[in-house]
């Protein structure tokens, strides 16, 4: 019922959630992001799930191709519907684990980075859901959308949003891996690096 | 743990020399320890005398450009592109970088670890040995010819780049050339020519230049019956000879040729016409010295055998106005440059469409280029604008030629569009049969623009009035100017319109001077160049040229040149427009290379202040031009 908030605040956090929530107060000096993107079973923000997360992060304007992090997750929910957008079966090749598990990971890789995605508001969503689902807080990163960028760099209205195929055909970047979840962070990782030029951030 | 990213880096390295040669779990290894770097245009990766970094790079797109500082200038060496390794110095030494690495363009480079490399590459004779070579090449003294790398060799912009240097060389020449002395006899003096295949000889007294005589002597003194065969050479020979000194570069044989008009120069000791000759520098030896050279494009044009050949040379053309800008060679020299070299890509793709086509053409025709290509002002790829006139013919047969040159037109302006030309927006092409018709059609369109000067008629003259002959039978278009010229003289009522027209965008400075910008649309706060600086001059340039009846020279600074020999009493406001309208023109050149658009629009912040004075004095002579037009055409009441 209506109290059982206390009980959760109550409840003992886990060792990972502590040691992210620390980094937070860790002072770093250089400056890390990390571009992610949700690869999810729809776009449905209650009822779909993550199905993989490809990320990869950016120290000193550069692309750390070796921090990068790829995780499959494993299906409760399935939509067969979304498999031949994504390529991930649900019983597929690729290793998966389950959503505590990518959880936990996620959390210790990014650590206290600025996010950065496209349309972020939806995959930090999709995480935090998850993390709902686990009894525990949501992202406390601050983050960054390269569609938002984009806008302001072209001084567009909020409602006037930009897909990440258009940009891809205005900063000229290769689309060979779309729609894997790794894929598209590259991809952003490379929009989000011209993007923080132009705009001098 | 896989890493997808990592992989795709590794497949697209694994087609580039050295990594090809590295096994695959070596290279992803490889891959998964690279970072990846964004370079915005002529951003700087290392410069020269930068301590090296612990990592080499390979481009993945876009292009990276090395060069070496001597004193103040740049000189670019070597352009890397995708796949290209750069900054491998630090592999080998471990003093300072040689070169600067500065973008060319947007570019993503990849920075791979000297350390995780090292290890991998040992064990590989193969990607060692390539990289000893390319490490060769890209340090060695770019003077010396002798240590030319393999890796660079192979790449085709590169050789270019390098007579880049070479323009800066000296120059190769005939050493002990023959000469003649005064008094010998032409008769024998050409047969001494004709026996040793050469073009000109150089005529001494005592062992110093006199004179020379060429060719060109024999033909205009000899051939013409001036002068009998068996006078002395001294009464035929061109005097005094151009005179220079041992070890010339090339670029200052080129420069003296130009300046006093003559394809030969004669080398002596000290390089007075005092002293012994040593050589003589012909124009030939100054085209072959440079494979890079304008004259050398314009060959590379007329042998292409496909679009895609003119398609690259239009490329290296576009390398060469960079360069050209980078080195701050005149702007009127590199428009008259690039006007001959797009001018023989056009005529090229003419003869290729015409071989094409199933018949020869049914009758004479010319085409030509008209508004900015016309003028030759052309140096950033805009869109084409042309026009195709043919002889008259029957009337039962005005169908069928006309539709033969349509069809060569259609396949004239889609290859230029292959070549980078975009199509004309507003239809103006040879291909639109308005635009493609009979010398008497024509005749009767350019009079009805003349005799009815409405606002279309106007435009239309503004855009046609600027022709240039490209290919074909010159007569037809030469036909066409005498009726301009004949309509228009003493047309008061036609130059009332026009100068109008040309008064319709007035100095782009607001009342303290300050730029006026763009007020609203998508380049709010930008300065359109275009309309605001050169259309004024522009515009004034082509209605002071036709009423002072100058033909043939639709560029516009040579039309304010010839405007100031003609009329002295308005000399310096004419000379001052011509170079406003130069260094407008460099302005929006720049603007469009760094931004590889048609440079219309500038952003004013992004000026120096050192520009924008350069800018608004150049903005200057566009008032004083507007007046004497104003008082000329006694416009106060018209408009």
């Amino acid at each position: 019922m209506s109290w059982s908030w206390l009980k959760k605040i109550q409840k003992e956090a886990p060792k990972f959630w502590e040691d992210y929530l620390a980094s937070f107060h860790v002072n770093d000096e250089t400056k890390r992001y990390v571009v992610f993107d949700c690869e999810t079973t729809g776009l449905d923000i209650k009822k779909d799930r993550i199905l993989s997360i490809g990320a990869v992060a950016i120290v000193d304007g550069q692309i750390k191709v070796q921090d990068s992090l790829t995780l499959f997750v494993q299906q409760d929910i399935f939509k067969a519907e979304s498999v031949p957008i994504h390529g991930i079966l649900k019983e597929g090749q690729e290793e998966k684990v389950v959503e505590a598990e990518a959880a936990i990971q996620f959390l210790d890789y990014i650590k206290n980075a600025t996010l950065v995605a496209h349309h972020a508001n939806f995959d930090i969503e999709m995480i935090n859901q998850a993390l709902n689902r686990l009894d525990l807080g949501r992202l406390k990163n601050q983050y960054m959308d390269t569609d938002i960028m984009y806008q302001k760099l072209k001084y567009y209205p909020e409602d006037q949003h930009t897909s990440l195929d258009e940009l891809c055909e205005v900063f000229k970047v290769k689309k060979s891996d779309r729609h894997t979840a790794s894929g598209d962070a590259f991809i952003t990782a490379l929009i989000f690096l011209k993007l923080k030029k132009k705009l001098d951030i | 743990m896989k890493n997808p990213i990592a992989e795709r880096i590794a497949d697209f390295l694994k087609q580039f020399h050295p990594f090809s040669e590295i096994g695959y779990t070596h290279l992803l290894k490889v891959a998964e320890s690279c970072s990846v770097l964004y370079l915005e245009k002529n951003q700087v990766l290392f410069h020269v005398n930068d301590a090296i970094h612990d990592s080499f790079y390979v481009v993945a797109s876009g292009a990276v450009g090395l060069s070496v500082s001597s004193d103040t200038d740049d000189v670019l060496i070597d352009k890397c592109d995708e796949g290209d390794i750069l900054g491998l110095r630090p592999f080998f030494a471990k003093d300072n970088y040689l070169m600067t690495a500065k973008a060319r363009e947007e570019s993503i480079v990849y920075a791979i670890p000297i350390e995780v490399f090292r290890p991998i590459a040992m064990q590989n004779s193969g990607a060692l040995d390539f990289l000893l070579q390319s490490f060769a090449s890209n340090t060695r003294n770019p003077m010396d010819k002798n240590h030319k790398g393999k890796l660079i060799s192979e790449n085709v912009i590169y050789d270019e780049q390098k007579n880049e240097i070479q323009y800066y060389q000296p120059i190769q020449y005939t050493k002990n050339p023959i000469t003649a002395s005064a008094t010998d006899i032409v008769k024998y003096v050409a047969q001494t020519m004709s026996s040793r295949k050469i073009g000109s000889i150089i005529i001494h007294e005592d062992r110093l230049p006199v004179g020379i005589v060429t060719d060109k002597d024999l033909r205009s003194k000899i051939a013409t019956g001036l002068f009998t065969i068996d006078v002395a050479v001294n009464q035929i020979m061109s005097s005094p000879v151009i005179t220079v000194p041992e070890n010339l570069s090339i670029a200052e044989a080129q420069m003296m040729m130009l300046k006093h008009n003559v394809g030969h120069l004669c080398v002596t000791k000290d390089g007075s016409n005092l002293t012994e000759i040593t050589g003589i520098i012909s124009e030939h030896d100054v085209v072959v010295a440079q494979a890079n050279n304008p004259g050398v494009l314009l060959r590379q044009s007329r042998r292409a055998e496909k679009t895609s050949d003119l398609k690259a040379i239009r490329a290296k053309l576009a390398d060469l106005i960079q360069n050209s800008i980078d080195k701050d060679i005149p702007i009127q020299h590199i428009c008259s440059l690039t006007g001959e070299i797009n001018n023989a890509i056009l005529e090229r793709l003419i003869t290729l469409s015409i071989e094409k086509m199933d018949t020869p053409p049914p009758a004479k025709f010319a085409w030509f280029n008209i508004g900015s290509q016309g003028r030759k002002e052309q140096l950033l790829l805009t869109d084409q604008d042309n026009a195709l006139v043919f002889e008259d013919v029957e009337d039962e047969r005005y169908e069928e030629v006309k539709n033969y040159f349509l069809k060569l037109a259609q396949k004239v302006t889609k290859g230029l569009n292959k070549i980078g030309y975009a199509y004309c927006p507003a239809d103006m092409m040879a291909s639109n049969p308005q635009w493609c018709k009979s010398v008497s059609d024509w005749k009767n369109q350019f009079k009805g623009w003349i005799q009815n000067p409405g606002e279309r008629g106007i435009l239309m003259c503004t855009i046609f009035f600027d022709y240039d002959f490209v290919y074909g039978e010159e007569s037809l278009i030469n036909e066409i100017s005498d009726v301009v010229f004949g309509e228009t003289e003493n047309n008061d009522l036609f130059f009332a319109y026009l100068g109008a027209d040309a008064l319709k965008n007035p100095a782009p400075l607001g009342f303290f001077r300050q730029f006026l910008v763009e007020s609203d649309g998508e380049h709010k706060d930008t300065f359109d160049i275009k309309a605001r600086g050169l259309v004024p001059l522009v515009d004034a340039a082509r209605l002071l040229a036709i009423q002072c009846r100058i033909r043939n020279n639709d560029n516009t600074a040579f039309r304010f040149m010839k405007l100031a020999e003609k009329e002295p009493q308005n000399a310096a406001v004419y000379e001052a427009c011509g170079e406003a309208f130069l260094v407008l023109l460099r302005f929006r050149t720049e603007e469009g290379l760094k931004n590889e658009n048609d440079g219309r629009y500038l952003n004013l912040k992004e000026l120096s202040k050192l520009d924008k004075v350069k800018l608004k004095n150049a903005f200057q002579p566009i008032s004083e031009i507007q007046e004497i037009i104003k008082n000329r055409f006694q416009l106060t009441y018209f408009t």
